[in-house]
């Protein structure tokens, strides 16, 4: 039964198959990580490269940034809807990309897993320092998209909630919603149940959140604080004076080499984007249809910056 | 060695055993999953093959149909699927992704399993008196029976594959690994998960490709191991 071929066959695939156990070892531990593409910053010594995430409400703001700087006669090029932080942060570390809208927390988080902050000053204190040298994070603003526990008005006045603490009073379980992730991170039910000492379950609702909550399936979801549901359903944030959950404030993160120039222009950008400004830019784009552009410069026309 | 070793050690690791997303329970999830979706895709298109190779007719529309539901994205039908039918029918969005995907494979595998059988063979049963559904049960069955269990094998493996997405929505699987462990930047987990999900799919493959052996009628391989003298040419494989 076993020929010479058979056996010549087995042979080879066996070791092909060994071949790649041993190669995918040798790869370094992070296989979403793309090398540096080529030398830093572009060709033309103005032209500042603005990027966002696949994400409407980023977009918008990383929007915001480039006809400022363009009000300021700055050439921009945009390359908007990147995708998460594992797609841009490389472009972003090589120089392809310039500047970047993102969240102090969050992007802690990435850079630095065991971070402890949890306060915005603390938060962007730590940031800086985990930040690489290529990148800088410039003024942040008040506006933050921030996790939050978050339930409907009517769950609130039924069980008498104002802050996590209350959760504790309920008597019925009480599920917690969000990405998946939220099960493993530090202002999870772990975090919860340490911080607050209440117990929660865990439903990994992901992208259906606002629906799940909704629609009564779970009772407690991490909604973020640009969602504009804050403005358009009946829900509200529990408050959280422990500092559970992991401030993140938009801040705009530049290379380092093009940093100085944009720094007075963005840096005016943040002092004027406050905390119900992103919700309120979210029920623009998601309630009245308007495009990211009109958005943007109806905000920055309103604020007085162009 | 670094990523497979500690893809291993989060494996091994006595952690997988507890809590909501232990890996028996989401193993049982997938499981559950891809059985339920192969046997509603199977008592659609298996007696539907069955009628067509019987009968004759109906088998471009088969293969037309067959060809279009093999293009559909899974991920975004399912996607899809849970958005019209609301948060509160999630398993039913993805079983119905899950049974569209299934369906191309099995129905291959059963009216091909028919076609495949000897004209002579259907004329002499005819011929011996054997009236329509006689010759359907007693011969065109199990002659067609490794063709079809061919098909069954190919549904069975891309479910197992596919299901690994009903963690996104929330169905745990063997997916949730994957789908956890990205944003998490932690790479073991996800390579973990992959291992789980190519081992499941490997042994599947393997005891399927036993019962398609075993599915060739005795006196068909007696009679061609003693013409050949040599291996069973009867199980070709039904991978349409």
């Amino acid at each position: 039964m076993f020929t010479a071929r058979k056996s010549r066959i087995a042979l080879v695939g066996a070791a092909a198959l060994a071949a790649s156990l041993v190669l995918a070892g040798c790869s370094n531990s992070n296989p979403l990580e793309e090398e540096p593409a080529g030398e830093g910053s572009g060709e033309g010594g103005d032209t500042i490269v603005v990027g966002s995430q696949a994400y409407y409400s980023n977009e918008i703001v990383a929007e915001i940034y480039a006809q400022a700087l363009e009000a300021e006669g700055f050439t921009v090029e945009k390359k908007f809807n990147i995708g998460q932080r594992d797609a841009y942060i490389p472009e972003l570390e090589s120089g392809a990309v310039d500047l970047f809208p993102e969240y102090t927390g969050n992007l802690l988080e990435f850079y630095d897993p065991e971070a402890t902050a949890t306060s915005p000053e603390d938060v962007y204190a730590a940031l800086q320092e985990a930040l690489p040298e290529e990148l800088t994070a410039l003024d942040y603003a008040e506006a933050s998209d921030q996790d939050t526990y978050t339930v409907t008005k009517e769950f609130a006045e039924a069980n008498g909630l104002t802050t996590i603490a209350d959760l504790a009073k309920v008597t019925t379980p009480v599920t917690l919603g969000g990405a998946p992730e939220l099960e493993q991170r530090p202002y999870g039910p772990a975090g919860a149940k340490e911080v607050y000492g209440v117990d929660l379950q865990f439903s990994a609702t992901g992208e259906t959140t606002l629906e799940s909550l909704l629609a009564g399936e779970i009772q407690v979801a991490d909604i973020y604080t640009a969602a504009p549901a804050f403005q358009t359903e009946e829900i509200v944030a529990l408050e959280d004076p422990e500092n559970l959950i992991l401030a993140s404030n938009v801040v705009p993160i530049a290379s380092s080499d093009v940093a100085d120039e944009i720094a007075d222009v963005i840096n005016a950008v943040s002092a004027e984007l406050g905390a119900d400004d992103l919700v309120a830019l979210g029920v623009q784009s998601t309630e009245d249809q308007m495009s990211p552009d009109d958005i943007a410069t109806q905000w920055l026309e309103d604020a007085g910056l162009i | 060695m670094n990523l497979f070793t500690d893809a291993l050690a989060w494996l091994f690791s006595p952690e997988r055993l507890d809590g909501p997303y232990a890996l028996p329970i989401l193993l049982g999830q997938h499981l559950y999953y891809t059985i339920v979706s192969v046997l509603i895709a199977a008592a659609i298109a298996v007696p539907a093959g069955w009628i067509i190779g019987h009968t004759g007719r109906g088998r471009e529309i088969a293969v037309a149909i067959s060809g279009a539901a093999r293009a559909i994205p899974s991920f975004g039908l399912m996607i899809l699927l849970v958005l019209l039918l609301g948060v509160l029918r999630v398993p039913e969005a993805a079983i119905i992704t899950f049974v569209i995907l299934a369906i191309p494979s099995l129905l291959a595998g059963a009216y091909t399993g028919l076609e495949a059988i000897d004209r002579r063979t259907i004329d002499a049963a005819r011929a011996v008196g054997m009236t329509g559904w006689q010759v359907f049960w007693r011969v065109e069955l199990p002659l067609g029976l490794p063709l079809l269990v061919g098909g069954i094998r190919a549904a069975l493996l891309q479910v197992i594959a596919t299901v690994t997405i009903a963690a996104y929505v929330n169905l745990g699987g063997l997916g949730w690994p994957i789908i956890q462990g990205i944003p998490l930047q932690r790479f073991d987990q996800v390579l973990g998960g992959a291992i789980l999900v190519a081992l499941l799919a490997l042994i599947a493959d393997l005891l399927m490709a036993l019962a398609q052996h075993a599915a060739v009628p005795t006196g068909i391989r007696v009679q061609q191991t003693r013409r050949v003298g040599g291996r069973a040419r009867a199980t070709a494989s039904a991978t349409a």
